[in-house]
């Protein structure tokens, strides 16, 4: 009935709302809505993100044809809203997470169980304008049933033996073979989106940087860019240049640990060792630079806190080149272990497809074909003008998930090496003007795209923000992964994903 | 009088030094993973503490949780009074042969399964089940090495063995390299170390002989400690004492070859503790299905050491 039409040509049958930038927001009535639920079927319209605030949910999303990005939202005075869970399953726990949280109900949706909401909090639907009372007690959570012969139940934490976050993990089991795995997570809520609420954007910037410590460059760089675009101004040159300085070293640090600890999963420690005295030295060499091990609160709307000098690139360009031999070696005593490589080829396979299907970025979605990275596409200051590969690979197991890792790892290694050489001079960072609007920011951090949405007032306090990880997506696969695979094998492919618990539960 | 009194002698060697074997294992895989690593007297300390702490017991665990530990560490205990470590003149030598020592070991690994069932957690009957599927293939390949060596030396005594191979009826042989290999399989097996489990791990999920004894503390988890250290010092001084017993004191001998034959022990044994160390450090775990294809190949190496055996007597 629509023809072949494209994103923006049908989100602008809605009203457009004035001062989104950089990309366009449009609010739909229920019909319209509901035809665009519809149409995401068919079309390569692919979910980014979706959140919601008092009375309304937001859609962000990308026409793969025209690359455009656009946010569409439901205006829903009668509280529900028709669910995209329905034909992208990536949204259904969002979707879940948006009725807990604000209290809008998916309708439609198969899965009508809370997601965060564990009947713990001091009322329910804390988000909605008129909180509905705390629950009498906390609800009994029906996980998905199993059934067959000589099939046990393993259930598996949510305090878990190592420093890690706690999470549960279900499983049904027959004997060896994993048949299914049901995650709950929901442990760490916070209540950061009410915490950011109303706070001057430094301060509200201060909270995104602890959403999810690892990521800590990341959400800030996402929330500053989101925060910018709504106030319509751009960072000085030199920040965006150190601004992805402290993004690379993040990504590197954290793929190292993360290498080093699948390989310790399998019991081969000894890589462990190896990536964290390279690690260790980032750190450090951070932390001389920018006064933080983890760059933490470094990078501000409006630009960076720190700027480095002539002798700190030098320092910097020592340690790299330091790291980048060390890291080498490394990778040649994990190609030359035919031990630990029979446990990490063949073991929890993500198919490509299934990865399409939920739009996993990040190296999970890289090692299962699909090649996203927010670097690219939609692309930002400074990558435009920076040489950088991003590998893309196909088996989709957890062999594939440390090799992209590799990769990105030489990939950042030679942008760090760019940026050093070719750092602009001039200042690093500008009084942010007065204005009102809202803004949204994609960043490519080390799981995947961050992806950061804000509403300046006049004050420049922010109204609303949702700051999305790239773990939404990636959670769901790791379910797929190990169905059929031995629960032996649970603790390495779930280290090979590392997702976000903190980030997703906020 | 005197095989009494080394007897004694070995009983308590044994139970005294497992600890500092267990610690130097560690102390060294420290070392190679460029780490400081604790002393190598640290189990010591590990197990005085654990002692000194109380004991949690789950609401649903029966008699059989609380007297595993100790039936375990007996058993251990016994079956190490009868492998030979500095001295062939033992008096508990004539009594037991190494199909006891099987024997014993297997009612260890047996009570230990049944404490693992016994809370009813799933870890528990997790790691139970995986203890059995290793116990069912190592058994099997620990008797046909005994058997090899049986063939070779007429005895199924330990300590008969070591004086037949130190008597240098033996010489170098096929077969007793073949039973070596084999032994050295069922002796990673049987102590739960890399690639078959990871004793170092925090993960319940990979755990074989971790996840039985999850539910251990104060001293019944001492004792479970205690019976692993042992075992492994055990294994050791088998190894040592069945296939490179040079040094070892024999009936009748005097305080100074008492002495070497000491010497030699320890340095067997420390030796065997790096060997260890450095194989752990540069392998990974292998997969729980995997199992079969290691133990079954140590299982062949024994029967391919019989086979040999015959072979060569036939040329």
């Amino acid at each position: 009935m629509w023809g072949n039409i494209t994103l923006l040509e049908f989100l602008s049958l809605g009203r457009e709302v004035p001062a989104s930038r950089p990309w366009p927001r449009f609010v739909l009535d229920g019909k319209s809505w509901r035809q665009l639920v519809e149409r995401m079927d068919a079309a390569e319209w692919v979910l980014l993100a979706e959140w919601g605030e008092p009375d309304e949910v937001h859609a962000a999303l990308r026409d793969e044809e025209t690359g455009d990005i656009a946010i569409a939202s439901r205006s829903s005075p009668d509280r529900r809203f028709f669910a995209i869970g329905q034909v992208r399953p990536g949204a259904v726990r969002m979707e879940r997470a948006i009725r807990d949280l604000w209290g809008l109900a998916p309708e439609g949706l198969e899965d009508q169980r809370p997601w965060l909401d564990h009947g713990r909090w001091g009322s329910r639907h804390p988000l909605a304008s008129s909180p509905a009372p705390a629950a009498a007690e906390p609800y009994r959570y029906k996980f998905l049933a199993a059934e067959g012969d000589q099939l046990h139940q393993i259930p598996v934490g949510p305090v878990h033996a190592g420093i890690i976050e706690p999470g549960h993990f279900r499983f049904h089991a027959q004997g060896e073979t994993v048949v299914r795995l049901e995650e709950r997570l929901g442990y760490v809520h916070k209540g950061i989106v009410a915490a950011m609420t109303g706070k001057p954007v430094a301060d509200a910037a201060r909270i995104a940087a602890r959403i999810s410590g690892d990521s800590t460059v990341a959400y800030s760089l996402a929330f500053a860019r989101a925060v910018e675009a709504a106030l319509g101004c751009e960072a000085p040159p030199r920040a965006h240049w150190l601004r992805a300085l402290m993004a690379e070293i993040e990504r590197i640090a954290n793929h190292l640990f993360d290498i080093g600890a699948i390989c310790n999963d399998a019991a081969f420690a000894i890589m462990l060792s190896h990536m964290g005295v390279l690690r260790e030295r980032l750190l450090k060499a951070t932390e001389s630079l920018f006064g933080h091990r983890f760059a933490m609160d470094r990078i501000v709307p409006g630009g960076v806190a720190v700027d480095i000098d002539e002798a700190g690139v030098e320092a910097l360009r020592h340690v790299m080149r330091d790291v980048g031999k060390g890291f080498k070696k490394a990778t040649a005593l994990y190609h030359e272990t035919p031990s630990l490589l029979d446990r990490t080829n063949g073991t929890g396979i993500v198919h490509g497809a299934l990865a399409h299907r939920f739009g996993a970025g990040g190296f999970v979605g890289r090692a299962s074909s699909r090649g996203h990275d927010a670097r690219r596409v939609p692309g930002y200051a400074p990558y435009y003008t920076l040489d950088f590969m991003v590998p893309v690979r196909a088996e989709g197991d957890v062999n594939a998930r440390i090799e992209v890792r590799i990769e990105e790892v030489r990939a950042s290694l030679g942008l760090i090496e760019q940026i050093l050489a070719r750092l602009p001079d001039g200042p690093v960072r500008m009084a942010l003007p007065s204005g009102a609007g809202e803004g949204i920011a994609l960043v490519e951090g080390f799981r995947g795209e961050v992806i950061v949405w804000v509403r300046v007032s006049e004050a420049g306090t922010v109204t609303q923000v949702h700051a999305h990880d790239p773990s939404w997506f990636q959670w769901p696969l790791l379910e797929a992964a190990i169905e059929g695979n031995i629960v032996a094998d649970f603790p390495l492919c779930n280290k090979s994903f590392n997702c976000s618990y903190s980030g997703h539960d906020l | 009088m005197t095989a009494i009194l080394l007897q004694f002698a070995h009983i308590l060697l044994v139970v005294a030094l497992a600890p500092l074997v267990t610690g130097w294992v560690r102390l060294v895989k420290a070392r190679l993973n460029g780490r400081c690593g604790p002393s190598p007297f640290q189990p010591y300390r590990d197990l005085y503490r654990l002692l000194q702490k109380e004991a949690v017991i789950a609401h649903s665990a029966s008699w059989i949780f609380r007297a595993a530990p100790y039936v375990t560490f007996a058993a251990v205990w016994l079956a190490a009074c009868i492998v030979p470590t500095f001295t062939t003149d033992l008096l508990l030598a004539p009594a037991a042969d190494l199909i006891a020592l099987v024997a014993l070991l297997g009612l260890a690994r047996f009570w230990t399964a049944l404490a693992g069932m016994d809370v009813g957690t799933a870890f528990g009957g997790l790691g139970s089940s995986r203890e059995m599927l290793i116990a069912s293939l190592a058994e099997p390949a620990m008797l046909m090495v005994t058997f090899s060596l049986s063939l070779l030396s007429g005895s199924t005594s330990a300590a008969h063995i070591a004086a037949f191979v130190l008597s240098g009826g033996i010489g170098l042989s096929v077969s007793l390299g073949l039973a070596l290999a084999a032994m050295v399989m069922v002796a990673i097996a049987e102590n739960g170390r890399i690639p078959i489990d990871n004793p170092a791990t925090h993960l319940e999920l990979t755990m074989v002989h971790e996840a039985m004894v999850l539910e251990y503390s104060g001293r019944h988890l001492a004792m479970i400690e205690a019976a692993g250290m042992v075992r492994l010092t055990l294994f050791m001084a088998l190894i040592g004492c069945l296939f490179m017993p040079w040094g070892m004191a024999r009936p009748g001998a005097d305080l100074a070859e008492i002495a070497i034959g000491l010497g030699a022990f320890l340095g067997k044994t420390f030796a065997l503790g790096t060997v260890l160390a450095l194989f752990e450090t540069s392998i990974a775990k292998m997969r729980v299905f995997r199992y079969a294809d290691f133990l079954g190949g140590a299982l062949l190496l024994a029967l391919l050491a019989t086979i040999f055996h015959y072979v060569s007597e036939a040329v």
